[in-house]
């Protein structure tokens, strides 16, 4: 077999074996703590330009299979893990790990330390690192420029060409324009499951077209990269914001969404990822397992009270997950409802958004 | 919410004695509840009738009633106690069953006890068929094909609706007893017809059979507010058919894709929601290997083993939880105390995997039916945490201690490949080593075995990758370091590497690396040491505090003969270091007990208790010392293991042991000191046993050295007898001599003493209400002694200082002596903690385990305010009842003798002794039924003395019935008995009696061999398959006969808290 190597900014080389593609890439490196759900992870836009380690030993277990991609092909740069299945066991498993990041053309390290890593990223936070493997070892100036880099881009990176559209299951009752800034495809399977029918719109769409579109309401999607980085889009939403149109935002599209009411957003020093982490829904008073894959979060502190309020915070650190405007029919979460992995607990959100577009409806006629 | 107002004193319910089904874990979780709610401040009245349990420790309640479980009893206690609340979810099925028919009554209604952590409708909605049926429906959450029945023709009918094979699931009871699959209809007969009779209200379920789908378990908690979490998945290796509890079950689950686990998790959700429980509940899934089929199975509306498990597998602590939300508090307002930062509404995420495997006790009970099925063997488990299968596998197989050290057992090896292709398809307890040496041998491959077996083919490629190890070994011209760190991944031992290639580890040799288990994957930092050996780059151990350091090594899986009671030693001196100053470390493998709770000792090490493990943690911790005589057979066999690496043993030392075990060198100390005992001789073959034999006259009590619980003990009358025994002794490797001692059939006493190496003091004498010949352990007990004279006392006295002084004792000493023609002999001496040492220290108030404890610190005996020498009697008399799993272990045969059988105990405590034999024996189960009828077959050398117990149950108004030669006497005695034909003879015979329902008690004594297919050993399994009480020893039968003779009734007698007993 051959050798694998991770080397971080900060000197420590871990040494395992060759999983999947050969190569050598720079990426910013995070940990999952979740147990099942690698296949989802794999192909979850957000993780654009972020070697990920699974901190659950066994991966591949399960194999990977057709039906549970959340995107058109694998995002993350790299994938680490303690040790990968050869051998797995599923009715629905067509492919191996090694197989598909082979046929993706994704490097993957297994047989290190997944823990020791995790602990390093947990002390000293996120840190960029470079995966290789034998024979394509980095010299000084990858070193350097790994230690520089920054996911730039990462909207750009991901977002689709062309608008595609997604009929309703059953009777039509909504249509809903979603901004693709790196979307899952479960965000469109739950809104088609309610009846709408779903336009994914690039991520640059023009306000304007949006709106002009004839849709009930906005959906905005999750995505990689530092949220201030979308000045452009920011100001487009801010034209969405004022035509009182009903915007459920997710992730990505949370932050976007607090930056142009004029929150701030800040780095988190080694993010949340997960499926595992308790966020309290403070209106209802009723706690909430959820889904999460996020390296920044809105500051709770900067929104301005006369706008929106924070719904949500993560009981673990207390950190922003929510934010409810005042004035508009707008609301938006951090975490991920769709999930794809993790717990359905919150897909009640989903509801919620319909019956916004509902009231929006009811008080139009 | 906080904390509820309108609760002050709140009463728990423990589970009573331990049986195959209902265990340790439910000490763990008791004791943890009662710690959660003192520490609110609320007083709390315990009732638990097991003496043995940590839970009821004067510590652990602010009253502890250790009185019979019955619902009489309760509800005594209730009126005395007044609580305003009752906690029943924490006592297993025994505590629950007992709060809901409190509720069914009104009693608790009428004595305005709030019923915490459940409420009625939800436990009916889980626990009654027809009920958890229609709650299912409603909620659109998918069950197999069933319908309930009381009826076997009901039974039958609805099976020619849906077909063979079904499965018959009895209501209300535990463990699944009485229930089972049925491929034939009449095998449908039988079953449904056993099941009916062992429901509590004679229900069962008929269930279409759904074999082989994947088992998938859910440990899931809710609070007031509605916020739910699970806390843990697992996964049954074995598919659905075996019991869970003698599956072999991994966490998390490994073959289940994120939908597949997301979709079991929220049904399992929207259960618990819907019945509303407020704490834990376990839901156990079907779920179909090709589909997304799946089906509820049962749900258990409260804390069960399996939440033990998920407990020691995850961090987080289930029962603790379970308690505060119980009084009130929400799971967001809970902190989690892994990471002391979190709150306790979250869900762990393991970065390890958990293996769990049972311990059955078929070493013992070899002539027991040993498949699985739907009806738990199983008396213990261990579990093991690595961060492979293999790893974890390997090391679970090291931790049952069945003398294996790999997925290969000598017998299996010894096979044929016919015979071993032949035990693959048989679905026993020793299924995995078949499989692996099919593997191993390759005459069946991954994909066959899966046809045969249904195991999914992920677990059976783990155990192909094992073999695969031990080929590559076997192959292997060189020891390379890559080859062994990668069969140190794999969990092999140096041992076995040196075994399997023939080459020293010397040169390559490393140390694992201890990891933590977090609840989070490292995403938090934790607060607690809760260790697992790997072979990785980076160990977690936290440096040292520079207190002094010791390691007590715990007691292993719980099995016949090595109970919960060690665990209860461990955990006290555990509790005396702590309090000496000392920090302190404890290993040991049990998932079930208090002393794997990450909060008992200051570091804890949940590791298989082999030398090689402990070598490991020896030089990850440096010890100044380690403890071992209070984790049973399972430390002591380590005690010279961890000595050579330098760790010295507190107290008694390593030779000390071997002196008390080994016949020749106990002879000398017996003839130096005097002290006399029945004449004996070792041997290590069957011939030389005859001779022997021949040599004493029979009969002779033949045993093995060096084992706890008189395991493979036997009393042998002839030379056929011997012969016997000692294949069945011999069928393991015999490492040590076997003991053949002749048998004195006298009054048995037995002593548990502290000494510090100059005095001693015996809290107390016991005296066995049988006579020697059946196991201490399966023996009423009583303290104080009722009939030995003061002269006796003294002797004893006398002999246990001598014995303890040649011994060279520090610490606890255990001695047994026998009563004979007015002189005392010793039977056997164990320096070591002992079975009775928690009732003891109950009774008597004196804290033997800390006393010992500090001892070994230096401390005198003299000083410690408990005097030395005879500590004076209480004036409350102590009986210890046994409680018997047989229902469980079918063909075992019920007789008692030398080897110990017993799963479990109760106390029965009072100021009178007839009353506490009374509350001993209701404890135990004995209904006490006043009239009837009582059927006798008894041995020749019993009849005799049966004249006088038939007599005794004639005067009572029972009608007698008994075979030819025991009628025989009795009539010639003018005791009145009809004569029913022998079992061997043709019907209608002694079996039909039994069979007709009519008989009230059977006395059944006849010590001939255990063999199911002999008659008399068909009579008393015929007992136990009607639950009728039956008594294999004379003595027995008349402590029975002394209970129902006099008016004393539960309502009666006087209800004590322990806790005031020694206050004088």
């Amino acid at each position: 077999m051959k050798k694998a190597y991770l080397l971080l900014a900060d000197g420590t080389l871990f040494e395992g074996t060759n999983v999947g593609a050969e190569g050598a890439k720079i990426a910013e490196i995070v940990f999952n703590t979740g147990m099942a759900g690698y296949q989802e992870v794999l192909t979850d836009p957000s993780y654009y330009g972020q070697t990920v380690c699974m901190t659950y030993p066994l991966i591949g277990n399960y194999g990977l299979n057709a039906e549970d991609f959340e995107s058109r092909k694998c995002w993350v740069s790299g994938f680490i893990m303690r040790e990968a299945c050869r051998y797995p066991s599923n009715w629905r498993k067509d492919r191996s790990i090694d197989e598909y990041l082979k046929a993706e053309n994704v490097i993957g390290l297994a047989g290190i330390d997944t823990r020791r890593l995790t602990r390093i990223l947990r002390s000293s936070g996120v840190m960029n690192g470079i995966l290789y493997t034998e024979g394509y070892e980095p010299d000084e100036a990858m070193i350097e420029e790994m230690k520089a880099y920054q996911v730039t881009d990462a909207v750009k990176s991901v977002t689709i060409d062309q608008p595609a559209i997604y009929p309703a299951v059953g009777e039509q009752k909504h249509r809903v324009a979603l901004l693709d800034f790196g979307v899952k495809q479960n965000i469109q399977r739950e809104l088609c499951a309610r009846g709408c029918e779903v336009t994914v719109l690039p991520a640059f769409t023009e306000p304007e077209a949006v709106l002009n579109g004839g849709y009930d309401g906005i959906m905005l999607s999750n995505g990689p990269g530092d949220p201030a980085e979308n000045v452009g889009i920011i100001e487009n939403l801010k034209k969405l914001i004022a035509s009182g149109m009903p915007i459920f935002g997710i992730c990505l599209g949370h932050q976007l969404m607090s930056l142009a009411i004029g929150a701030k957003t800040e780095k988190l020093k080694y993010g949340h990822r997960g499926v595992n982490h308790p966020v309290k829904d403070l209106a209802k008073d009723r706690t909430y397992i959820t889904s999460q894959n996020h390296g920044y979060a809105v500051v709770g502190d900067t929104v301005d009270p006369s706008i929106a309020r924070v719904s949500h915070i993560n009981l673990n650190d207390n950190t922003c997950e929510g934010v409810e405007h005042i004035h508009a029919p707008i609301f938006t979460v951090q975490y991920h409802p769709e999930v794809h992995p993790g717990p359905q607990d919150t897909s009640y959100l989903f509801d919620q958004f319909i019956d916004l577009m509902d009231e929006k409806k009811g008080g139009a006629q | 919410m906080p904390l509820r107002k309108d609760i002050h004193k709140i009463m728990v319910l423990g589970s009573g004695p331990i049986v195959i089904g209902q265990a340790a874990e439910f000490d763990y979780a008791g004791t943890q509840a009662c710690r959660a709610l003192r520490e609110e401040g609320l007083e709390v009245v315990l009732v638990n009738s097991n003496p043995a349990t940590i839970m009821t420790d004067k510590a652990m309640a602010d009253k502890v009633y250790i009185e019979p479980m019955t619902i009489p009893c309760v509800k005594e206690i209730i009126r005395k106690e007044r609580p305003d609340s009752i906690l029943p979810t924490l006592g297993g099925q025994t505590g629950l069953n007992i709060a809901m028919e409190l509720v069914a009554e009104g009693f608790l209604e009428e004595y305005g006890v709030k019923l915490l952590g459940a409420n009625p409708t939800t436990i009916d909605k889980a626990e009654d068929r027809q009920l958890f049926k229609d709650t299912m429906e409603k909620i659109n959450e998918p069950i197999i094909a069933s319908k309930v029945v009381h009826t076997v023709e009901d039974a039958v009918e609805f099976t020619e609706q849906i077909g063979l094979p079904v499965i018959i699931r009895p209501a209300y009871t535990l463990g699944g007893t009485g229930g089972g699959i049925a491929y034939t209809w009449e095998q449908l007969r039988e079953i449904a017809a056993s099941g009916i009779m062992y429901s509590r209200v004679d229900e069962i379920l008929v269930e279409k059979c759904i074999a082989g789908w994947k088992e998938i378990e859910y440990e899931v908690m809710r609070d007031g507010k509605g916020n739910v979490i699970t806390v843990c998945n697992m996964e049954n290796i074995d598919p659905v058919g075996v019991h869970t509890g003698d599956s072999v079950v991994v966490a998390p689950s490994q073959t289940l894709c994120d939908y597949e686990y997301q979709m079991l998790r929220t049904s399992a959700l929207k259960i618990i929601t819907e019945l509303g429980i407020e704490g834990g509940c376990n839901v156990q899934f079907a779920l179909n290997p090709d589909s997304f089929e799946y089906a509820v199975i049962e749900v258990n509306p409260r804390v069960s083993r399996s939440s033990a498990l998920a407990s020691k597998a995850t961090g987080y602590p289930i029962a603790k939880i379970a308690a505060k939300i119980a009084v009130g508090y929400g799971l967001d307002e809970l902190t989690n105390a892994v990471t002391g930062k979190t709150v306790a509404c979250f869900e762990p995420t393991l970065d390890y995997i958990v293996v769990k495997f049972p311990r059955w006790p078929f070493d013992k009970f070899v002539y027991a039916d040993k498949t699985l099925g739907t009806q738990m063997k199983a008396t213990g488990e261990i579990m093991s945490i690595s961060n492979s299968f293999e790893g974890a596998m390997m090391k679970a197989v090291r931790s049952i201690e069945m003398k294996v050290d790999s997925l290969s057992m000598p017998l299996i090896a010894k096979l044929s490949d016919e015979e071993v292709i032949a035990k693959v398809k048989q679905c026993d307890y020793e299924r995995i080593f078949s499989i692996c040496e099919a593997l191993r041998r390759g005459i069946l491959t991954v994909d066959e075995i899966h046809e045969i077996t249904l195991i999914d083919e992920w677990f059976l490629e783990g155990f192909q990758r094992i073999t695969y190890m031990e080929h590559t070994l076997e192959q292997a011209e060189e020891l390379t370091e890559e080859l062994y760190l990668a069969a140190k991944k794999f969990g092999f031992t140096d041992k076995l590497i040196t075994k399997l290639s023939g080459k020293s580890c010397e040169k390559v040799h490393r140390l694992p690396v201890y990891k933590t288990v977090d609840t989070c994957a490292a995403e938090f930092e934790a607060e607690t040491p809760y260790y697992y050996s790997t072979y990785d780059e980076e160990t977690e151990v936290k440096p040292s505090t520079g207190k002094k350091k010791v390691m007590v090594l715990g007691s292993g899986p719980i099995r016949i003969g090595q109970g919960i009671e060690f665990d209860y030693c461990s955990v006290h001196s555990v509790w005396a270091l702590k309090e000496l100053g000392c920090e302190t470390v404890i290993v040991n493998n049990n998932p079930e007990t208090v002393s794997t709770d990450f909060d008992t000792a200051d570091r804890l090490y949940f590791e298989p208790l082999t030398p090689e493990d402990v070598t490991g943690i020896v030089a990850a911790e440096k010890p100044d010392a380690a403890i071992v005589q209070f984790g049973g057979q399972t430390a002591i066999n380590l005690a010279e293991h961890v000595a050579s690496l330098g760790v010295p043993i507190l107290g008694t030392p390593a030779w000390s042991i071997d002196a008390a075990e080994d016949r020749e060198k106990f002879d000398v100390i017996l003839n130096k000191t005097g002290i006399p005992r029945a004449q004996g001789d070792t041997v290590f073959t069957e011939e030389e046993a005859v001779a022997v034999a021949d040599r004493l006259g029979y009969p002779v009590l033949v045993r093995p050295s060096y084992v706890l619980g008189g395991q493979g003990m036997e009393i042998a009358f002839t030379e056929e007898d011997i012969r016997e025994y000692m294949r069945i002794i011999t069928r393991t490797k015999v490492e040590n001599p076997i003991l053949i001692d002749k048998y004195l059939m006298g009054r048995e006493i037995e002593v548990d003493a502290i000494c510090d190496g100059e005095d001693i003091l015996i809290p107390g004498i016991m005296e066995h209400m049988e006579r020697a010949g059946i196991h201490s352990g399966d023996s009423i007990s009583v303290y104080p002694p009722i009939t030995i004279e003061e002269r006796h006392k003294k002797i004893i006295l006398d002999y246990t200082k001598k014995l303890s002084k040649e011994l060279a004792v520090v610490g606890l000493v255990n001695i047994q002596f026998v009563l004979y023609n007015d002189q005392i002999y010793v039977i056997e001496v164990n320096p070591r903690s002992s079975r009775t040492i928690p009732y003891i220290s109950k009774i008597t108030g004196v804290p033997m385990v800390d006393l010992a404890t500090r001892c070994m610190f230096g401390e005198k005996l003299k000083d410690m305010g408990y005097g030395t020498e005879l500590y004076p009697e209480s004036e409350y008399y102590a009986v210890k009842v046994p409680v018997f799993s047989f229902q469980k272990l079918r063909d075992l045969d019920t007789q008692l003798g030398p080897e110990m059988k017993s799963t479990g105990e109760v106390l029965g405590v009072s100021r009178s002794f007839r009353e506490a034999l009374l509350k001993g024996m209701m404890g135990a189960g004995f209904k006490l039924k006043k009239n009837g009828k009582v059927a006798m077959a008894v041995r020749d050398s019993d009849k005799q003395e049966m004249v006088h117990i038939g007599e005794r149950f004639a005067d009572l108004g029972f009608e007698l019935y008994a075979t030819s030669g025991t009628a025989n006497v009795l009539n010639r005695h003018m005791v009145a008995t009809n004569s029913v034909r022998h079992e061997d003879e043709p019907s209608p015979n002694l079996i039909d009696l039994i069979q007709s329902g009519e008989i009230d008690y059977v006395i059944a004594t006849s010590v001939k061999s255990r063999h199911p297919e002999l008659a008399a050993v068909k009579v008393r399994r015929c007992t136990i398959e009607h639950a009728i009480p039956c008594l294999t020893a004379v003595d027995t039968a008349s402590a029975l006969l002394r209970c129902l003779e006099g008016d004393t009734n539960i309502e009666s007698c006087e209800l004590v808290d322990i806790n005031t007993v020694h206050l004088k």
